[in-house]
């Protein structure tokens, strides 16, 4: 049988943040365009556009991935992450809680995408050193911090996820 | 972006009858990294995106029974660095793939992609080629297999013909006592595109270099095999001496532009020193010993 070829509205069923979602999505739009303005999660910010700055990361199938360089009809059946599914029932994820407490943010628009890149990173090395989070996290760009207090936070929310400190 | 349409096909020959309908308004889609982004900035005038993912020959990682390998076109790069048995038999590749852009961009980027992109600072195109790869290509009018060496034919462009696509790539099982290693040269740490790139890959006789192959990017139109390097050091002794006599003749080989990345002069020069680093590295694997992957 021919594959058949898609366009106008095409029917997506993902899974996201836990929750089975339906959309219709043109092809041409990104996954990153879905999330912010069909499903209204816009905490994933379009920075860049073009996969150099970070801000728009999310969680699919396990692996980090920039939202803006996936097509929305690719993520199909995908289990998807967003920075809205990251905190718990009970309240903030540990590095939400160490963004805050070291405050490691100042205008906040990179912010969704380091949390999203840093639990990605955690989920996978839950005891990284500091050179091992300064390259996982060299694709996420922010021009106010200096980066010095995201990576101190980062280290300091695996070793409570560890129990130390 | 332009309206696009979209299909999925789970087998080769159904891929090949979508391309080969469409000619060149359609294009293989395959991590997205480079694609998507030229078709939203109006680079590309693709209209019919062939998602590569679904298709299993597409998607093969494998160490054959012979000893080679064999990598899908829409393998991504995290899968390769996370395959022990890969891994180990093809660590400039594996250099490569852990230096590509970002942590997210790995999450999807695939060396097929990157090596159908076709662009001169391309950095898995250097270790395919010093590994002896040999890609495997579909058409309507059947198969054919082209060397890596031969499939880049100018910035962006390629040997594939309309109707016409990248299966796979197939490795050849490295001799006993062989390393690789590639290295790339930027202006900064991280995320930035290589301003000259160098691979080598070497099979050791004891001391004596028994093969060595040599490939270095962004310094010619197309990635280059500098074939003569690694000739000159066939029955060298592994060691300084011999290392210069290859990095002088791939700096003679390179015929780098001035760009924003760099001058002439300083690719000539990087040529010369990153085959010196890429052969160090090389001679260094084949002895067993560790060498970092890019940083």
């Amino acid at each position: 049988m021919a594959t058949e070829i898609l366009s106008g509205k095409v029917h997506v069923n993902t899974t996201i943040n836990g929750e089975s979602t339906d959309f219709l999505a043109e092809p041409r739009e990104s996954l990153l365009e879905v999330l912010r303005e069909t499903l209204g999660l816009t905490g994933a910010k379009e920075g860049c556009n073009d996969g150099n700055c970070g801000a728009c990361n999310v969680i699919m199938d396990g692996r980090l991935v920039n939202s803006c360089c996936v097509l929305a009809v690719e993520a199909s059946g995908a289990d998807v992450t967003t920075i809205e599914g990251i905190a718990g029932p009970s309240g903030l994820h540990p590095l939400q809680e160490k963004f805050l407490e070291h405050a490691a943010l100042q205008c906040g628009v990179c912010t969704p995408g380091f949390l999203v890149s840093a639990k990605a990173m955690l989920d996978e090395n839950p005891n990284p050193t500091e050179d091992e989070v300064r390259w996982w996290l060299a694709g996420n760009l922010c021009r106010c911090t200096g980066y010095d207090k995201i990576v101190r936070a980062v280290l300091d929310a695996a070793a409570s996820m560890r129990g130390e400190g | 972006m332009h309206a696009i349409s979209y299909a999925a096909p789970t087998t080769v020959a159904d891929a090949v009858s979508i391309l080969a309908e469409h000619g060149a308004n359609a294009r293989m889609l395959a991590g997205g990294t480079d694609l998507i982004v030229q078709v939203r900035e109006k680079l590309r005038d693709t209209t019919v995106f062939v998602d590569a993912k679904h298709i299993p020959d597409l998607m093969q990682l494998s160490v054959n029974a012979d000893g080679s390998a064999t990598l899908g076109a829409a393998v991504a790069c995290h899968q390769i660095y996370g395959d022990d048995a890969f891994s180990a038999q093809y660590p400039a590749l594996v250099d490569a793939c852990q230096i590509i852009g970002s942590t997210g961009i790995q999450g999807r980027a695939s060396v097929g992609g990157n090596l159908c992109n076709s662009g001169p600072a391309g950095d898995t195109i250097p270790p395919l080629i010093v590994h002896g790869a040999v890609a495997n290509i579909a058409g309507a009018n059947g198969g054919r297999t082209v060397a890596v060496e031969d499939f880049c034919t100018g910035p962006s462009q390629n040997v594939l013909g309309d109707g016409e696509l990248l299966v796979s790539l197939t490795l050849p099982k490295p001799a006993a006592g062989s390393g690789s290693h590639y290295l790339r040269f930027i202006p900064r740490n991280e995320m930035d595109i290589a301003e000259v790139g160098a691979g080598a890959a070497v099979t050791l006789d004891g001391d004596t270099i028994a093969a060595a192959r040599i490939s270095i990017g962004a310094v010619a139109p197309t990635p280059l095999f500098v074939a003569e390097a690694g000739e000159a050091l066939i029955g060298q002794t592994a060691g300084e001496a011999a290392y210069e006599i290859a990095a002088n003749i791939a700096r003679d080989a390179a015929t780098p532009i001035n760009d924003m990345r760099g001058t002439i002069a300083h690719r000539k020069h990087l040529s010369f020193v990153l085959t010196q680093r890429a052969l160090r590295g090389a001679v260094a694997r084949a002895r067993g010993m560790e060498v970092g992957h890019g940083h």
